[in-house]
């Protein structure tokens, strides 16, 4: 317990890092993941852009990239994280690292999302002139939003657990103060410290993604 | 002159994969369709009645022929420059297709929105539409909170909102209870009368036919089988295909299994006698049976009408020597049809 409160300075910043990677990769992973999704569903057969071939490459990316298990694909992609942000390893490489696997992930779920729109509403809005890109963002983002909400909540859990594989390229973060003041040093009550902090920010995410889902799909 | 123009159109679906067969959903279709008609276009599912439709605001691209909406070939443009086209033809479905995600009012204003109108005159115009279709009070509501038929008076709202002269219903009422059919019916038939819009709409229904078409066009297996005035497709159908849909609201003449039926309760001679608008008088053949002393009774038929001129069938039971009936039968023979039920 002593050991816990001399390290509290250490565990607040190891919280504000966790924030600070979770927060950027949510949005930049986020981001990609709306870009592929989109890409993936209107190019697939029958969509409005239709393109066999863009399907196809997309399509195999993120089946490539999905499956890796993140700690590897971290090694695998570290030449990637050097030559985009100027080194391999800290936080930078870590958020670059984790925004690249979660757009392929949140590609699926936004796509998945996007299939849940009515065929119909898109005839509807062609049949009153509507263009492609209006039609991306005044019919199939707003009628998919409530479950987009949620499956953006479902990646934030997903980027708290790639984040605290952090520390093996020498980052910071709650997963990093966990190994090394709590399991290395063999004191139980530092990594679960660490682990309720993950708890109460996970638990607090999830009940703002339910509230904000719900409002969207007014139920 | 013809809005609406379709002069030999087929389209094939390409094969979904490899080794599947190419789909022919609509082949050598040509067909005109007059400012101010409603046209209905009527066949079962799988007739191909929705893809022809989706093709004459280019939802769906024809594969051959061509396709004239007010002056312009669509099937040689471009889907960018189809979008202006698309601003005059308004479209109903029959799933309704609202915004979940908008209100009733910003459903309405959705075709304004895309057509540039600048925003006090799309609230104004949206406005107007609400009260056209009587859900002024409904205008901050969400669809999932409206009725089947008042999701689909939200749906003419929208389709008329950039005020186009061609409105294309697809289904509208298929997905309706009778009584709202009729509600939805009378609203297009408002819309034909106030704004002078030609309406095209596709049904399996023949009763949607009879309630408002003035024109009709029978389709079977991707063609256009029969065309004509609703009248004369109703009282004298050409194929066996327009009879059995004229026969779901008209009981004309009876089917064989329906004559043996007859056959069992009546001992003496049928036969079926044709009424086409006035030019037969009733009165006239009655009389002649009656001064015969042929003894009859109606078993069979009924008569329509359909804007505002009746036909129909009438099969009677007849009770008398051959001798005496035939004579009569000949006489009847130069005032209408019969047709002697065996």
């Amino acid at each position: 317990m002593d050991a816990l409160i001399d390290l509290l300075p250490e565990l607040w910043t190891a919280t504000y890092e966790t924030l600070y990677i979770v927060a950027l990769t949510l949005f930049l992973g986020g981001l990609g993941g709306l870009c592929v999704g989109l890409g993936l569903y209107l190019t697939r057969g029958g969509s409005i852009l239709e393109n066999r071939a863009l399907f196809f490459i997309l399509n195999f990316l993120v089946n490539f990239i999905r499956p890796i298990p993140f700690i590897i694909f971290l090694a695998a992609a570290q030449p990637l994280a050097r030559a985009v942000t100027g080194s391999g390893i800290g936080n930078n490489a870590i958020i670059f690292t984790i925004a690249l696997a979660a757009s392929f992930a949140m590609a699926r779920i936004v796509e998945q999302n996007l299939l849940t729109v009515t065929p119909g509403v898109i005839d509807a809005a062609r049949s009153v002139g509507a263009g492609p890109l209006r039609i991306i963002f005044t019919v199939l983002l707003p009628e998919a939003l409530g479950p987009l909400i949620l499956g953006y909540t479902f990646i934030f859990v997903a980027l708290v657990d790639m984040s605290a594989v952090a520390g093996y390229v020498g980052g910071g973060g709650l997963g990093n103060f966990a190994l090394q003041y709590g399991y290395r040093q063999f004191n139980p009550i530092v990594t679960w410290a660490a682990v309720l902090l993950i708890i109460v920010l996970v638990q607090f995410v999830q009940f703002l993604g339910n509230y904000l889902a719900r409002k969207a799909l007014r139920r | 002159m013809a809005v609406v123009s379709l002069r030999n159109v087929g389209k094939i679906y390409a094969p979904t994969s490899k080794g599947a067969a190419s789909v022919t959903a609509i082949s050598d279709v040509s067909l005109d369709i007059e400012a101010g008609d409603i046209y209905g276009i009527i066949g079962y599912s799988g007739a191909g009645k929705s893809t022809l439709v989706r093709l004459i605001n280019a939802l769906e691209r024809s594969t051959s022929g061509e396709i004239w909406v007010k002056g312009q070939n669509i099937a040689a443009m471009r889907e960018r420059d189809l979008r202006q086209v698309r601003l005059g033809i308004g479209m109903i479905f029959q799933q309704f297709n609202l915004l979940g995600s908008r209100t009733v009012a910003r459903n309405v204003e959705y075709p304004l929105e895309v057509a540039g109108h600048p925003k006090e005159q799309r609230a104004a115009r949206v406005t107007q539409l609400l009260d056209f279709v009587g859900l002024s009070d409904k205008a901050g509501s969400f669809p999932d909170q409206l009725s089947g038929g008042q999701k689909q008076r939200v749906g003419i709202a929208r389709a008329l909102a950039t005020q186009p002269s061609i409105l294309l219903a697809d289904e509208a009422t298929s997905a309706l209870d009778p009584e709202t059919t009729h509600e939805v019916l009378a609203l297009l038939k408002r819309v034909n009368a106030e704004f002078g819009a030609t309406i095209i709409v596709i049904t399996h229904e023949m009763d949607v036919i009879q309630t408002i078409a003035t024109k009709v066009a029978v389709m079977d297996q991707g063609r256009v089988i029969e065309r004509g005035p609703v009248f004369d497709v109703f009282s004298n159908p050409q194929s066996a295909a327009s009879a059995r849909f004229v026969s779901t609201v008209v009981k004309g003449v009876p089917s064989p299994a329906e004559l043996a039926v007859l056959r069992q309760r009546h001992a003496g001679r049928i036969v079926t006698l044709a009424f086409r608008d006035s030019a037969v008088d009733q009165s006239a053949v009655f009389g002649e049976l009656a001064r015969a002393g042929v003894g009859f009774e109606v078993v069979y038929g009924g008569i329509n009408e359909i804007q505002g001129r009746a036909f129909g069938h009438l099969t009677l039971a007849l009770t008398g020597a051959d001798a005496v009936v035939d004579p009569v039968l000949d006489h009847i023979r130069t005032l209408t049809t019969v047709t002697e039920g065996r």
